[in-house]
C-alpha cells in the first residue's frame, strides 16, 4: 500500500461526496462559533427558512469583545452588547451550546474547545477565526473558515473543499534553555515568510515538536496561519492521550482506551510524501522578536533592527521601509535596546497554565520597570484562571505589578476596551504584528511568555538565556 | 450570489505585498450585525485621518482613481485574520475585481462566496500592469470570465488561469448551500456511518443544549 499523510487519512475518512475534476463535500465533526463572525451566517439561516443540521457538534462561546475586568457591569460598548445578544438569541433559537461570558467554562474559543476535550484526534474542526489551527496539535484537521462557510457548516454540517497540498515542517534536535514553542514557530515563519505555507497543510514533526507539552504544541499549530498554510497538526502521541484523560467531553474508562487505541493509528506512514518539507534545528534558535508589521519579520533578541538595503528584493525594501517607519525604529538598532510601554500576556498562542507558569516564574519576587504603564495577564479562559489562582500565580503577578485579569482575547485583537494607545510599543505575546492591530498606530513586538515577562521587569527587551531560570514551554 | 460573467473598469493600483485583511476592516468593523455597508469603512486607517478626513496620500483617495472597480494588487492580497468583512468591503466599496499574482487561502475563497473575482497573474504580467496604469490616467481593463481574460484597450491581452468548478460558482452566482443540500443523501449516510457525537460525560457550565436534537 502506497504510504500516506496524516492529512491525507484524515481527508479521506471525511469526504461525503467526491466527483473528479471539483472539490469535494467533507463532513466536519466540531463547529465551533464566536459572536463575531456568526450573526450574519445565522440571518442567513433564517432568511433561507434553514435550521442548523447539527446543533450537537456546534459551540458557541463569547470571547473576542468581552470585557476582562467588572464582567458583571453593564456592557458599555453598545454594539459589542449587540452582538452578545444577537449570539445568545441566536444559540437560543437554533439550540446550539453556548458558553456565554458569565460562564465558569467561559473563553477564548481556541482555549476551551481542548481545555475541554471537545477537541478530540481524528477530527475535523472549523470555526470562523484563523487561528482554528491551533487544535491541529491534536491530529486534528482544523482550519479557519469565512462567515458564509460558517452558514454552509451550519446547515449542512459540512464544507465544499479541494485537498491542500502537504508540507512536514521538521524541528530536530533539542530546544536550547529559554527558547519556547513561540520561538519554534517565529523562526519557522521567519525562515518561509508569511506567504510560504499558502495552499498547504502542514505537519510538524521532529525530535523538538514531540518534546513540547500540549500547551506547546497548540501554540506552534496556532500560528502556522501565520505562515499562509490554512492548518497545522502534530500527530497525536501519548503526550496527547494523557493530556485529553479526564476532560468533560472525552469518553471514560474502556471507551477511552478503545479512542486511544484508534488515535495511535493517526500519524504520516513512513516514506509519505510531502509535496514540501521545511527543516530547522532547533539548537540554532534563540528566542525571537519581531521588529516589523507582520510575524514573518521578525529577528532574534540579540539582533538587531535590519536595513531596508539588507532585502535584494524591492518589494521587500518597500515593505521593510514601511514597517520600520510604522514601528518608529531605526536600522541597526539593537532588539535589547527597544523599549516597551506595555506588556501583554494572553491570547489564543499564548495565554494557557503553561504559558502563565513560565512567566511567573520569571516575575516571582522582582516589580514590573517604572517605565511601563501597563502590564496585562489574560488567561486564555476563565478554566485556566482558576488554576492558576489555584497554584498562587495570580498573587505573583499582582505582587509583581501586573493586573490579573478575566478570560478574552483581550488586547490581541483590541474589541474590548484593552487597547495599546497610538505610538505606543508592547511586547505582547499574540499573534499578529500587522498595522494597527493592538489599537491604531500602535506598534507590537510579538515574543514568548518569559520573553514579554522579563521585558515587563527590565522596561525593554532582554535576552532570557541570561537569567538563571528553569527551562519552560 | 450576484453572478460574474464580464467587467471593465478603472483600475486601482495597491502598490504594497502582504496586504492584511485587518487594514481592510479594522476590528472596531467587526461588531456588526450585516453583511453592508462596509465599502465606507474600507482601508479605514490608511484611508482616513484621525476625524475621518480622507488622507489625502492614500491612493484611492487619489481623484484619478475615483470610481475604480479593478483592485490591482500586489503579493499575498489578503493575508491573516479570517473574516468575510474584508471581501465584503471591497465589493461593497465597488471593486469587482481584484488582480494580484498570489493570495492568502481563507481571503482568496470568501471573495468567491461574494460574487468577486480574484484573478491571478504573473509577477511580470502584474508589473506591466502596475506601470500601465501609472502612466496613463483613466487606465482601463476588461477582465472576461469565460474566455479568461484580461484586456486594456491598446491591445494588451493575458490570459489566466482558474479552477473550473471555482469559474462556474461565480457565471452561475451559485448559492453553495444550495449546492451541498443535493447531496443530502451522501450526509446522511456519512452520519450513519462514522457517528460524530459530542457527548459531555462531566458537566460543563454551558447554556441552551437540548438533548431532544
Amino acid at each position: 500500500m502506497t504510504p500516506t499523510t496524516l492529512y491525507q487519512k484524515l481527508w479521506d475518512t471525511h469526504v461525503v461526496h467526491e466527483e473528479a475534476g471539483k472539490p469535494s463535500i467533507i463532513y466536519i465533526d466540531r463547529h465551533l462559533i464566536h459572536e463575531g463572525t456568526s450573526p450574519q451566517a445565522f440571518a442567513g439561516l433564517r432568511a433561507e427558512g434553514r435550521k442548523v443540521r447539527r446543533p450537537d457538534l456546534t459551540f458557541a462561546v463569547m470571547d473576542h469583545s468581552v470585557p476582562t475586568k467588572d464582567r458583571l457591569l453593564p456592557i458599555i460598548d453598545q454594539d459589542a452588547k449587540l452582538q452578545f445578544e444577537a449570539l445568545e438569541r441566536n444559540c437560543k433559537e437554533f439550540g446550539v451550546r453556548l458558553f456565554d461570558m458569565h460562564s465558569k467554562n467561559q473563553g477564548i474559543v481556541h482555549i476551551i474547545g481542548p481545555e475541554l476535550g471537545i477537541t478530540q484526534p481524528g477530527q475535523t474542526i472549523v470555526c470562523g477565526d484563523s487561528h482554528t489551527s491551533t487544535h491541529g496539535a491534536f491530529g486534528t484537521l482544523a482550519f479557519g473558515i469565512g462567515t458564509s462557510e460558517v452558514e454552509h457548516v451550519l446547515a449542512t454540517q459540512c464544507l465544499v473543499q479541494s485537498r491542500s497540498k502537504t508540507m512536514h515542517i521538521v524541528v530536530n534536535g533539542k530546544r536550547p534553555k529559554s527558547v519556547t514553542a513561540k520561538d519554534i514557530i517565529l523562526a519557522i515563519i521567519g525562515k518561509i515568510g508569511i506567504g510560504g505555507g499558502t495552499g498547504h497543510v502542514a505537519e510538524y514533526g521532529g525530535e523538538a515538536i514531540r518534546s513540547l507539552s500540549m500547551d506547546g504544541r497548540m501554540t506552534v499549530c496556532n500560528m502556522t496561519i501565520e505562515g499562509g498554510a490554512r492548518a497545522g497538526m502534530v500527530a497525536p502521541d501519548d503526550v496527547t492521550f494523557a493530556y485529553l484523560e479526564g476532560r468533560p467531553f472525552v469518553p471514560k474508562g474502556k471507551a477511552f482506551q478503545e479512542c486511544v487505541d484508534h488515535w495511535r493509528k493517526l500519524r504520516s506512514d513512513q516514506g509519505a510524501k510531502f509535496d514540501m518539507t521545511v527543516e530547522l534545528q532547533a539548537e540554532q534558535i534563540a528566542p525571537q522578536v519581531t521588529w516589523g508589521t507582520n510575524p514573518g519579520m521578525v529577528t532574534s533578541v540579540n539582533g538587531r533592527v535590519p536595513d531596508p538595503h539588507d532585502f535584494k528584493d524591492l518589494n521587500d525594501q518597500k515593505a521593510t521601509e514601511c514597517a520600520l517607519k510604522y514601528m518608529g525604529l531605526k536600522p541597526g538598532t539593537p532588539i535589547v535596546d527597544i523599549p516597551v510601554d506595555r506588556v501583554f500576556i494572553g491570547s489564543c498562542t499564548n495565554s494557557r497554565i503553561d504559558d502563565l507558569r513560565a512567566a511567573a516564574q520569571f516575575v516571582a519576587g522582582k516589580h514590573v520597570a517604572s517605565s511601563i504603564k501597563q502590564a496585562l495577564i489574560v488567561p486564555g479562559s476563565r478554566g485556566i484562571k482558576a488554576q492558576a489562582e489555584k497554584e498562587g500565580l495570580d498573587k505573583v503577578f499582582t505582587a509583581a505589578g501586573f493586573e490579573w485579569r478575566d478570560a478574552g482575547c483581550s488586547m490581541c485583537i483590541g474589541m474590548n476596551a484593552d487597547v495599546l494607545p497610538p505610538h505606543e510599543r508592547s511586547a505582547s505575546t499574540s499573534n499578529r504584528n500587522f498595522e494597527g492591530r493592538q489599537g491604531r498606530d500602535s506598534r507590537t513586538h510579538l515574543v514568548s511568555p518569559v520573553m514579554a515577562a522579563a521585558a515587563a521587569i527590565a522596561g525593554h527587551f532582554v535576552d532570557v538565556r541570561e537569567f538563571d531560570v528553569a527551562p519552560v514551554e | 450570489m450576484k453572478p460574474f460573467i464580464t467587467h471593465s473598469g478603472l483600475v486601482a493600483p495597491m502598490d504594497r505585498v502582504n496586504v492584511d485583511t485587518d487594514q481592510m476592516v479594522p476590528k472596531q468593523f467587526l461588531k456588526a450585525l450585516t453583511r453592508e455597508g462596509f465599502g465606507r469603512i474600507l482601508f479605514y486607517d490608511w484611508r482616513y485621518l484621525p476625524g475621518e478626513k480622507p488622507n489625502p496620500e492614500f491612493v484611492l483617495n487619489r481623484p484619478r482613481y475615483k470610481g475604480a472597480s479593478v483592485l490591482l494588487a500586489r503579493a499575498n492580497f489578503g493575508c491573516g485574520s479570517s473574516r468575510e468583512h474584508a471581501p465584503w468591503a471591497i465589493g461593497d466599496y465597488g471593486f469587482r475585481v481584484i488582480l494580484a499574482p498570489s493570495y492568502a487561502d481563507i481571503f482568496y475563497n470568501n471573495c468567491f462566496k461574494n460574487g468577486i473575482l480574484p484573478a491571478e497573474l504573473t509577477e511580470a504580467q502584474i508589473e506591466e500592469l502596475f506601470q500601465r496604469t501609472e502612466k496613463q490616467e483613466g487606465y482601463s481593463l476588461t477582465v472576461d470570465l469565460p474566455s479568461q481574460t484580461v484586456k486594456d484597450k491598446h491591445g494588451l491581452e493575458i490570459k489566466f488561469d482558474i479552477n473550473p468548478s471555482r469559474k462556474e460558482v461565480l457565471l452561475k452566482g451559485l448559492d453553495d448551500i444550495a449546492q451541498t443540500l443535493l447531496h443530502a443523501g451522501d450526509i446522511d449516510i456519512h452520519e450513519k456511518s462514522h457517528a460524530a457525537s459530542a457527548t459531555m460525560f462531566e458537566k460543563v457550565d454551558v447554556k441552551y443544549y437540548s438533548d431532544a436534537h
